[in-house]
């Protein structure tokens, strides 16, 4: 191996071809990430196409109790050509959505508030501490956060939360027990919250001295300065703080599985103070709670169906995300090159 | 008279502004507490509960927790199938990022890269699993796992192992490429003035130079890979001890089923099969150690090899 | 040094010439004249103006120390409106540690500490609150750094940020217009108000980052080597723009340009190695320096 090296290429054909083939090599490599990346979507939407074409538009919509058409749905393997595919998933869906939004705006503002303090604010001691502390909880496994989840976040809401009465009025409908909205959302806020923050602190970091420099010349104070300067230039890394935390959230599903009471339910803000604590189970969780189910064809298109939707919700948010960029970028010209 | 030059204090600042600082620490400080908080109940919780011999017993049936044995198997599964998808993860990680960095052409080609890259990192790990239940069970992948009368099995350790790396990709891929793009041109240029090609720069020069982004970033995939539990549940197989399929020893473990530390936590907590949070809490501090224990390795490595880097 | 302070230049004025009394711009009233002259008066552009010499800042045996090195060694000089004082001298003499004490801005280090005493208008700075004083103080750096926002909100920033209340833009409108005029940008610009102004070229930028400066009606302007990265284009056109403002700001200006110190300043402050060897009005020192190592500074022997 030394020999080889030591020697210059004598033949320039050699040399070529070797880096040729190099390159061969590798873009083959890239090549089949993609392919698999592809196959991926392929698979996954064939695999839901049969519950999509059974349901149209209305597999969004809501009607009837989302549970008892899994129920049925699962049973009726047992008669192949009658297979029942009725599916409404306006519960899930609703469920998602609240919990994401909820957990990405409380998420949002927290993490704003604490990276700014970090990288700015926050004494040489405080920063040596809190820096660790959010790489860790961004480390933390969901499993266990749905472990603690239930042994103490179910069971406080249960016992201090809700109250007798709030359970009796709603009684012929669900039951209370302290697995509930609430629960999934402030959880889940702990768990995204860190990468935003991360992600936020490192924008923030980059922004060049000489524009707090010259704000502070100016007159204007440390923290509205750095809100009003940082925070505008830093905009790119807050966007894509929040597009890769929403996508962990949305995709979440032992955590929320665990905490969030399983019942295909939609809550309904209507209800007042009693809307936090209502059960509920998103689609992510919705499929890790019917894993046994998959033997039966029906139950997997349906939960291929759901895993599309997941799918496809998160290559939104990463095109979102992208498109908002776009014109931000127009602001970031320095000498005529975009950062 | 020298003084100490005054700093800006916040006592000329507006309500406002003083409530966001106030605000600020309130957050800052209520997030250590809660970590703290989190760390401090695992540990307690868990070190009532943990003893020695739940580390070497296998899972077994019974009746109150203190039959049901331990978790060797999980605690092994969790190694096992973190160590497949590593072995799988970080070469092609490491061959995408060079690919992205120092090749790159067509420049289409690129985008779809880093655009597949970026969107493997977002795909959230439930759909990956679904993902590998197709794949694996297709039947020119049958000899990976178990075939029992032209049906095959589809789970195992290197399907769950495979989609782990697919979750683990993302971050091997971002941090050798951050890595690649730290190093100077006129490295590369030294080299290339010397008469070594492009792939012997990248082999001698360059991969050396970035050997501490590939460790970092193995060890924060491992992490990840440690801590799932979907992809677990979905492609591991339902035996709760390690159950090996054919004769062939190592081979026949890939091929086979079991359970790891995560799928364990899930199963025993009180919204899992089994129910016995005792369990549950002795495993997941285990599992806590272990991703600490990554995570303290990953700061102080980064921080050395920073230390040594192109100053 | 002994601060002996020079009457400020009397230009000539010609016969049957007429003379207009403008009065300077900012808040404070006159305060201590020390027996000097009580106007200066200008020629340019065929016509004359007289404005009051007012002495804004008095820097009194400033010494400031980074950690164990010592930067600045007891200097002491005044800051006029009405003229332009200039701060030259070789790379690390201290001029723009002093230029930066002049707005605090020496604070931002943490291993500063400062003796000695400046005064605005008779007042201590370091009994002003920082932002207060940096708004009658203001800065323009070497490195055009406009934000990354338009030319209308570059110069509304101040404007926004000291009011009550957020001022609506009709509001803002006129006051934006008239700092881009006196900085000598408005007609460039006042079409593109909207975009970026990053999209400037480096000599527009410095000018906005002047028109900011100014937005704020600052009694004292300070510039850090503000032409060093520009082409002399860019060069000229800011500085006939430094000499038409000292008549309603005080300019302090720091340079490493001889040239650039002849053609702009009134009187010029010589620094080496932390002390101030000479100050003097500026035909004076260039032609016939006192202090020997002025002598081989401005003959080019060093800097």
């Amino acid at each position: 191996m030394a020999l080889e090296d030591a020697l210059l290429p004598l033949n320039e054909d050699d040399g070529l071809s070797q880096d040729q083939r190099a390159e061969l090599w590798l873009g083959a490599l890239v090549c089949a990430v993609i392919v698999l990346l592809l196959a991926m979507v392929v698979f996954i939407v064939a695999e839901a196409w049969p519950s999509f074409a059974h349901n149209g538009l209305h597999w969004f919509g809501s009607g009837g109790n989302v549970d008892q058409q899994i129920e049925a749905i699962f049973n009726s393997s047992n008669h192949l050509h009658q297979a029942v595919y009725t599916f409404h998933a306006w519960p899930l869906i609703w469920s998602t959505i609240l919990t994401t939004l909820g957990a990405s705006g409380l998420a949002f503002i927290c993490s704003l508030f604490i990276s700014i303090f970090l990288v700015e604010f926050a004494p040489v001691p405080v920063q040596r501490v809190l820096e660790p502390v959010v790489r860790l909880l961004a480390s933390v496994p969901s499993v266990i956060y749905g472990l603690i989840g239930v042994l103490v976040v179910v069971p406080f809401i249960d016992t201090h939360l809700v109250t007798h009465g709030e359970n009796a009025s709603v009684e012929p409908v669900i039951s209370l027990t302290g697995g509930s909205l609430l629960a999934a959302v402030v959880i889940l806020t702990v768990m995204i919250a860190p990468i935003m923050i991360s992600i936020f602190a490192d924008g923030l970091r980059a922004v060049p001295r000489s524009w707090i420099e010259g704000s502070l010349a100016l007159g204007v104070n440390r923290w509205r300065t750095f809100w009003n300067v940082a925070v505008l230039s830093a905009r790119p890394a807050l966007v894509a703080g929040v597009v890769l935390a929403t996508a962990r959230g949305l995709g979440e599903s032992v955590m929320l599985s665990m905490v969030s009471g399983s019942i295909g339910f939609a809550p309904n803000p209507v209800d007042g103070l009693i809307f936090f604590f209502e059960p509920s189970r998103g689609l992510a969780a919705t499929i890790l709670h019917n894993t046994e189910q998959l033997s039966s064809p029906p139950m997997e298109h349906t939960l291929f169906a759901i895993a599309a939707v997941l799918l496809f919700s998160s290559l939104m948010l990463s095109l979102i995300g992208w498109a908002t960029k776009r014109p931000m970028s127009r602001y970031f010209l320095i000498g005529g090159v975009s950062r | 008279m020298t003084r100490q030059a005054a700093v800006e204090s916040s006592s000329s600042w507006r309500l406002s502004d003083r409530l966001g600082l106030a605000f600020s620490w309130f957050l800052g400080l209520f997030f250590c507490v809660i970590c703290a908080a989190v760390v401090i109940y695992l540990l307690v919780q868990g070190v009532r509960y943990l003893s020695p011999d739940l580390l070497w017993t296998n899972p077994k049936v019974g009746f109150t927790q203190n039959e049901t044995g331990g978790f060797l198997a999980p605690l092994l599964g969790t190694l096992f199938v973190t160590s497949i998808a590593m072995a799988l993860a970080t070469p092609v990680g490491v061959g995408v990022a060079v690919w992205l960095s120092e090749y790159g052409r067509p420049r289409a080609l690129a985008r779809v890269v880093e655009s597949t890259v970026e969107m493997f990192a977002g795909a959230p790990s439930i759909v990956l699993a679904l993902f590998g239940l197709i794949l694996f069970r297709a039947s020119f992948l049958g000899f990976l796992t178990e075939k029992t009368g032209g049906v095959v099995y589809g789970k195992g350790f290197f399907p769950a192992g495979a989609m782990l790396s697919l979750l683990a990709l993302p971050l091997v891929v971002t941090s050798v490429r951050e890595g690649l793009q730290a190093v100077p041109n006129h490295v590369r240029e030294a080299s290339y003035a010397l008469g070594k090609t492009r792939i012997a720069t990248i082999r001698r020069v360059l991969l050396p130079a970035v050997r501490p982004d590939i460790i970092t970033g193995s060890m924060i995939g491992a992490g990840h890979a440690i801590g799932d539990t979907a992809i677990i549940v979905f492609l591991l197989g339902d035996t709760y001890v390690l159950q090996g399929v054919g004769n062939v020893p190592v081979l026949g473990t890939l091929r086979g089923t079991g359970s790891t530390l995560t799928s364990y936590v899930f199963d025993n907590a009180p919204t899992g099969d089994l129910n016995q949070p005792n369990k549950a809490f002795a495993a997941a501090l285990v599992l806590l150690v272990m991703v600490l224990v990554i995570n303290v390795f990953v700061d102080i490595f980064g921080r050395k090899a920073r230390e040594l880097k192109w100053t | 040094m002994d601060l002996t302070l020079e009457p400020p230049p009397v230009r000539q004025l010609e016969a049957g010439a007429t003379l207009t009394v403008r009065p300077g711009r900012g808040n404070a009233s006159i305060h201590r004249l020390e027996g000097l002259a009580p106007e200066t008066t200008f020629e340019h552009g065929g016509h004359h103006t007289v404005v009051p010499t007012l002495e804004r800042m008095r820097v009194e045996r400033l010494s400031i120390h980074y950690g164990q090195k010592q930067a600045v060694s007891s200097v002491s000089l005044p800051v006029r409106q009405g003229e332009v004082l200039g701060l030259i001298g070789p790379s690390g003499c201290g001029k723009t540690t002093l230029l930066r004490s002049l707005n605090r801005l020496t604070e931002l280090t943490k291993s500063a500490s400062i003796s000695g005493r400046i005064t605005l208008d008779g007042v201590d700075i370091t009994g002003l609150e920082p932002t207060a004083l940096r708004r009658r103080v203001t800065m323009v750096f070497q490195q055009p750094n406009p934000f990354p926002m338009s030319i209308f909100d570059n110069v509304a920033y101040v404007l926004r940020e000291q009011a009550r209340r957020k001022p609506r833009k009709p509001t803002l409108a006129p006051l934006v217009e008239e700092a881009l005029s006196r900085a000598g940008l408005l007609e460039e610009v006042k079409d593109n108000l909207n975009h970026p102004a990053l999209r400037l070229s480096g000599g527009q930028q410095q000018r906005l980052c002047i028109a900011r400066a100014l937005a704020a009606n600052p009694e004292v302007l300070l510039l850090d080597e503000p032409c060093s990265a520009l082409d002399p284009q860019s060069t000229k056109v800011i500085e006939d723009l430094i000499v038409k403002l000292r008549e309603e700001v005080a300019v302090v200006i720091v340079t490493h340009n001889l040239q650039q110190a002849h053609r702009v300043a009134d009187h010029v402050a010589f620094m080496y190695l932390g002390e101030l060897v000479e100050y003097a009005p500026t035909r004076a020192l260039f032609a016939a320096p006192r202090e020997q190592r002025t002598k081989e500074y401005v003959g080019g022997a060093f800097g």
